[in-house]
Order: C-alpha cells, then structure tokens, then sequence
C-alpha cells in the first residue's frame, strides 16, 4: 500500500514562521518504510554515529542502548539498536526515525522530522516550527543504523 | 454464600482496578528514594550528613523572626511549629477562600506574610522561601501523605490530571509517558521514578541546593522542549494536586535527598 504524507500541509505553519530553518520535503510511505532519502543523495555513516552519540542533539541514546559510546548513559526505554541494520531495512528505518507514530500512534518516540502540533504543546519558542533533526542529519543517522549489521 | 462473597470480592476487584487504571497501582506505590543508590539513601537517611537539614535549621530561625510592618514571626500566631504545623504540609495544596483556588504551602507562606505580617513575599526558589516550607514540612515527615478532600479541589485535581497526561513541547511526551508508563526503567544514566512528591522541597545533587516540586516540574517541561509554567502558576499547583493524591499514604520525608 502506498499512502503520501503531505508535510506540506504543516509546512504552511513552517512558510509563516521566518527562520525556521530547513524546508521539510513531502515524502512517500511505502508499507512500512520510506524508500527514498529525504534530502538528495546518501547519508554519511561517520557524521551519523557522531550524532547518535551526541545525547543533547539527536537525543538517541536517552532510550536507546547500542554500539555507542558510554554504555552506562544508555537508557533502557526503547530496543537496542545493536544489529537494527539486519532486522529492518535502510527504508524501514528511516521511517522509524522520520514519524514512528505513523507505525505506532502513542508511541513514546518522538517524530523527528515532524512539527508537533502546536495547539496545546506548549512548545518552547526556540524549537517551535521546528522538526527536532532536519532531512540531512535523518539521513546520515539512517546511513549509520544500516551499517550495523549485528 | 461463600460463592456470594467471591463475587463480591471480585466485583470490588474489578471497580478498583478501573479506577486505578490510569494511574500507578496501589501495592506498586514508591518513593523515589526506593530507587535511589544505597549511598544517596544514607545520606538522606542521617540528619547530621543530609545536606536538606541546613534549610530546615535556616527555617527554624525564620519562624521566630519578627518580620513586615507588622513586626511579626510566625511563632508570634503559631506558637511553636513542632506542635501547630504537624501534619500541615501533609495535607496541603489547599482551598484558598481569599483566591477560590487552591494554594500550596509556599503560596500560604507568602500570602501570611502579605496578611499578617504586612511584609513582601519571599520570591520563588529564595533561599528564604525554601527554608520557611522545608521548616514547616519537616514537622510532617514520617506522617502519611493525606491530601485535603474539600470537594472544591476536585476540579483543580482534575485539571491537574489532565495536564499530566497530556503531550507537551516538541517531543510531544506527557509526565505520564514517562512516570506512569516507563517508571523503573533508565532515561540516560538516571532510573525513571514515579514522581511522588513526597519529599519536598528536597536537596538535589544535581542542583547542588535545595528546591522546590515547581522547580523539579519546570526542569522536566524544559526537558520535552516546552516552554515551562511560570513559578506560582496556577496549573503548577494543579499539577502538585494530582501528585499529591496519586502519592496519597506514601511518607512525608522532608528534606528528601535525590540525584
């Protein structure tokens, strides 16, 4: 089954909001992933296991555990993503980490390359119209995962 | 009959577990020190290590000091604390006649100073402000938490609920994602407690300093990257409404030591 998610319709929140950084792209989901990269051309596996390693940006290994660096700070909230690369596919993973509500809707993962609904969010001023990574960074996270292979 | 009475038993088994459904169940109720390292219990365990007690010891003082245009202490209406504020705070937030809202103990403390005392309020996090609430709290500790069951809370409590389970800031998570659903399990390095509310205001290593549950609750809203409740918002004490029924029976412990 094939179903496009029309960011551009929260895009529209994005066009009102100046600064608001990069320009989220529309993409295709395709069952239960996103075959296409999000940005043109793939992602660098070495800038990506950077940023799965940095806690205050891409946040990861706050639930996640994995081949990463100080195993003591993983959390244990979410799976263990030693091996994901041989579990699912780079398309499946990169929808996972694009909007797993998609797959789970009260999922306690956030969707990383979705605006939060702004109505009652509170959300504060400086993330606000805002994704939390942006369509290069899901990349080189996505090239990174599908590396790891077990 | 015996039959009868098994389902009775199991028709009352039902009810509870509908109504505590959304919530923590009562057999699994614990404290954050339950969670806590053998090492940061003693120190709170022992007055003369817990770094809490220097607020408490700052608070006794307070209390007797004349203060406002009023040149009154505290002890000039209470007496001695040991005997009139006993299990105070384990009742509290409050229904507040004066505002038709609920207050909690800090708001009290403020709201005498302005009445009676004729004096400025302490401002949030003071470390006057602190000392005054972990003096008057102490005198609970070791009291069951019993929240106020004034009927006129319960739309406050209600709300207070609401606000805990609702996804906020950009990473749309709820208190309850985390503290109802997850608790016991690790977010980074630290494990995941049930925010009870049961020892504050309390000394928190990380802060290095005692502070207040307003505190603790701003820090968690900044965390999911929403903007937080100011101090001394309304729906802060809405919120300690909540936590305060949820941790109902659980001990008063302040001052609680926590990472």
């Amino acid at each position: 089954m094939m179903r496009v998610a029309f960011l551009a319709l929260m895009g529209l929140q994005l066009g009102a909001s100046p600064g608001a950084g990069e320009e989220r792209r529309s993409y295709v989901v395709t069952g239960d992933a996103i075959m296409q990269p999000l940005v043109g051309g793939k992602g660098d596996p070495a800038r990506g296991a950077a940023l799965i390693a940095d806690r205050q940006r891409s946040l990861c290994t706050l639930c996640h555990s994995g081949p990463f660096p100080d195993a003591h700070l993983h959390g244990t909230l979410a799976p263990d993503l030693t091996g994901v690369g041989a579990r699912l596919s780079e398309g499946q993973i990169r929808l996972r980490v694009v909007d797993m509500k998609w797959l789970v809707p009260n999922t306690i993962m956030p969707s990383y390359y979705r605006v939060a609904d702004e109505q009652g969010r509170r959300v504060a001023t400086v993330w606000r119209s805002k994704p939390i990574l942006g369509g290069a960074d899901i990349e080189d996270i996505v090239a990174y995962l599908t590396t790891l292979k077990g | 009959m015996h039959a009868l009475w098994w389902l009775a038993a199991v028709a009352v088994a039902a009810i509870c577990g509908i109504v505590s459904a959304a919530g923590i169940e009562d057999g699994e109720k614990r404290s954050g020190f339950d969670f806590m390292t053998p090492e940061t219990q003693a120190l709170q365990a022992d007055d003369m290590s817990n770094p809490g007690m220097l607020w408490v010891l700052q608070g006794e003082q307070l209390w007797q000091q004349a203060q406002g245009r009023a040149d009154v202490a505290c002890s000039g209406c209470h007496d001695d604390a040991r005997q009139t504020m006993r299990g105070v705070a384990a009742r509290y937030p409050a229904f507040d006649a004066a505002t038709g809202r609920p207050i909690d103990l800090a708001g009290r403390i403020n709201s005498c100073r302005a009445e009676r005392q004729q004096a400025e309020p302490l401002a949030p996090e003071s470390d006057a402000l602190l000392a005054l609430t972990a003096y008057v709290t102490h005198q609970s500790r070791g009291m069951p938490i019993t929240p106020a069951t004034d009927a006129r809370l319960a739309r406050f409590r209600d709300n207070g609920r609401g606000l805990f389970q609702s996804r906020i800031g950009q990473l749309e998570l709820s208190c309850a994602s985390c503290h109802d659903d997850n608790w016991g399990k690790r977010l980074g390095g630290s494990v995941i407690p049930q925010a009870h509310p049961s020892g504050y205001p309390l000394y928190r290593l990380e802060w290095q300093t005692v502070g207040s549950l307003q505190r603790r609750l701003r820090n968690c809203m900044i965390g999911v990257r929403a903007e937080p409740f100011a101090f001394g918002a309304p729906e802060l004490v809405d919120l300690e409404l909540h936590l305060t029924e949820q941790a109902r029976g659980l001990l008063v412990e302040t001052p609680a030591v926590r990472p």
